[in-house]
Formats: structure tokens, sequence, C-alpha cells
């Protein structure tokens, strides 16, 4: 093994640790804390595959946005600081086939579709900023402007949720 | 130390650095000081005062907005690197620099939204 594929290793095992301490604990903040330990990792391990930009993307967007996003809605809820005992849920069965189930398609596929995918990592240009650029702006325009969409519903769909005083049969615009 | 993984080594061996400086300092700090804890000293110091009611508040929804609106504008800045290094290649032009102002016009479109809703304004 070479020093970059035993540091992946290491690191897929932090970020599978933290991962499994984010379902486990019994406190929600440190569950939240924990998820941003193992997207560091997971950035970690982008930054030795060479992917340089989806690394950052990472740390920007999941660290710093989506954990910040959990927290509010941690902070939104009732929930106690301290350990809770009635945090697992009753739907334990059905959550176990969904997870299995989606664990299923998920890896089958990477594994057909990448299976045999090979990254040169003596050659760091793929994962540049204008690596990724020429792919998106090239094949994958479509996707990037349906994303632009998907961000404009969640925004007016957080904005309707938050405010009591914008509701449909009122003023029929909003 | 050069190279792609030369330039990342640096920055592993900057925030190893890092813990050990402050591992060594709060260590040092923890066997040279004296230690003679009383409830008092223990209490959380809160402006002075004696701590009053749990730890924990409810916050209010509408700060739920703006950090959703921080998330809009974190995907919005995460483009336009990769879209910046790209538009003024050869074979891109015209076409790329509209698709970015599409992409930024559906993102005004909920910045205008929220405006015209009055969420920005604090009062």
């Amino acid at each position: 093994m070479t020093a970059a594929e035993i540091v992946f290793v290491l690191l897929g095992v932090v970020a599978l640790a933290a991962a499994v301490l984010v379902v486990t604990t019994r406190q929600l903040v440190r569950a939240a804390l924990y998820l941003v330990l193992s997207f560091g990792a997971i950035a970690a391990c982008f930054l030795v595959l060479t992917a340089e930009l989806v690394a950052w993307v990472q740390v920007l967007i999941y660290v710093g946005a989506v954990v910040v996003l959990l927290l509010f809605g941690i902070m939104l809820t009732r929930a106690p600081i301290g350990p809770t005992s009635d945090l697992d849920s009753r739907n334990r069965p059905a959550a176990i086939v969904v997870a299995v189930a989606t664990a299923g398609v998920l890896v089958t596929v990477l594994v057909r579709g990448f299976g045999d995918a090979y990254v040169d990592l003596g050659e760091p240009s793929t994962g540049s900023a204008s690596g990724i650029g020429a792919n998106i702006f090239r094949y994958w325009v479509l996707p990037f402007e349906i994303l632009s969409v998907l961000l404009l519903a969640a925004l007016v769909g957080a904005i309707v949720l938050s405010r009591t005083d914008i509701g449909p049969p009122k003023d029929g615009d909003g | 130390m050069h190279g792609y993984f030369g330039a990342y080594g640096l920055v592993a061996l900057l925030l190893v650095v890092g813990a050990v400086f402050v591992t060594v300092a709060l260590t040092a700090n923890r066997l040279l000081r004296p230690a003679r804890p009383t409830p008092q000293k223990l209490l959380t110091y809160e402006c002075g005062v004696d701590p009053v009611g749990g730890g924990w508040a409810q916050s209010y929804v509408r700060y739920y907005v703006f950090t959703f609106l921080y998330v809009v504008f974190a995907v919005d800045a995460v483009f336009l690197f990769p879209w910046a290094t790209v538009f003024a290649a050869p074979g891109f032009g015209v076409a790329t620099l509209v698709e970015m102002f599409v992409f930024l016009g559906f993102l005004a479109v909920g910045i205008l939204y929220a405006w015209r809703k009055g969420v920005l304004s604090w009062a």
C-alpha cells in the first residue's frame, strides 16, 4: 500500500466511526458534532483522491452550511441538551429495511457504474476547479440549472413555513 | 515539500503542530497551577451573576430562514469558482456566461421573494 492509500483507509475508518456515533449517541447536539467529524473526514478523503474542489465544497457546504441548518433545526425543537432516553423510534424495523434497501441501491450503482474507474493520483487536474468547471458547463448544464430551481423552491418553502403571517388563503400571491 | 501531496502534507503538519501546541500549553498549565476548587469557583460564569435556568433556549423559527439564505449563497459561491476558471476559456464563451446568469437569476428571485416578504428586515 502506498502512503496515500493508508491515509485514505484511516480517514475512511474515522468517517465510518463518526457516522456510527451520529446514530448511536443519546445527545442530539453531539450527534450533529459527530456529523461534522464525519463530513470532515470525507472531505479529507476527497483531498487524498486529489479532488481538491470537491473537498473544499464538502467543507464549505456540508461542514459549514448543512450542519448549521441541522443545529438550527435542533435548536428549534424542545429537545433537551442532555442525554435523551426516548430518541429511539419505534419504527426501527421499517428503518432497517429502508436503510438496507438504500445501501443496496447505492452500492449497486457505484459498483456497476464506477467499478473499474481509475484515478491517476499523480496528475491532480481532473479534480481542480477548472476540470470540474469544464465538466459542469460542457456536459452537466441542465442539472446545474435545475439545482437553482431546487434551491429557489426550498428557500420559498422555508420562508412560507417560518412565517405564520404568510398563508395561502390570505392574499392569493403568497 | 512540493507537488500536490507535499503541499497538503504541509497543511496536515501545521494542523498537527497546532494540536500539539494546544495540548502542551494546557497540560503545562494543569501541572503548574494550584487547584483549590470551591463550589463558587466551579459555577458557570455568566456575566458575574449566578446562572439562572438551564443551558437550553429554544430559538425562533425566523432565524432558520437566515441560515437557509446562507446555504443558498454558499452553493451560489461554490459554483462561481469552477465557472470563473472556464467561462473565458476557448469553447465556452457567451453561452456559459448566460447559463451562470440564469442560475443567478433563479436565486435572485428567491432573494427578491424574501425581501418582498420582509424576511430581510430585522424589526
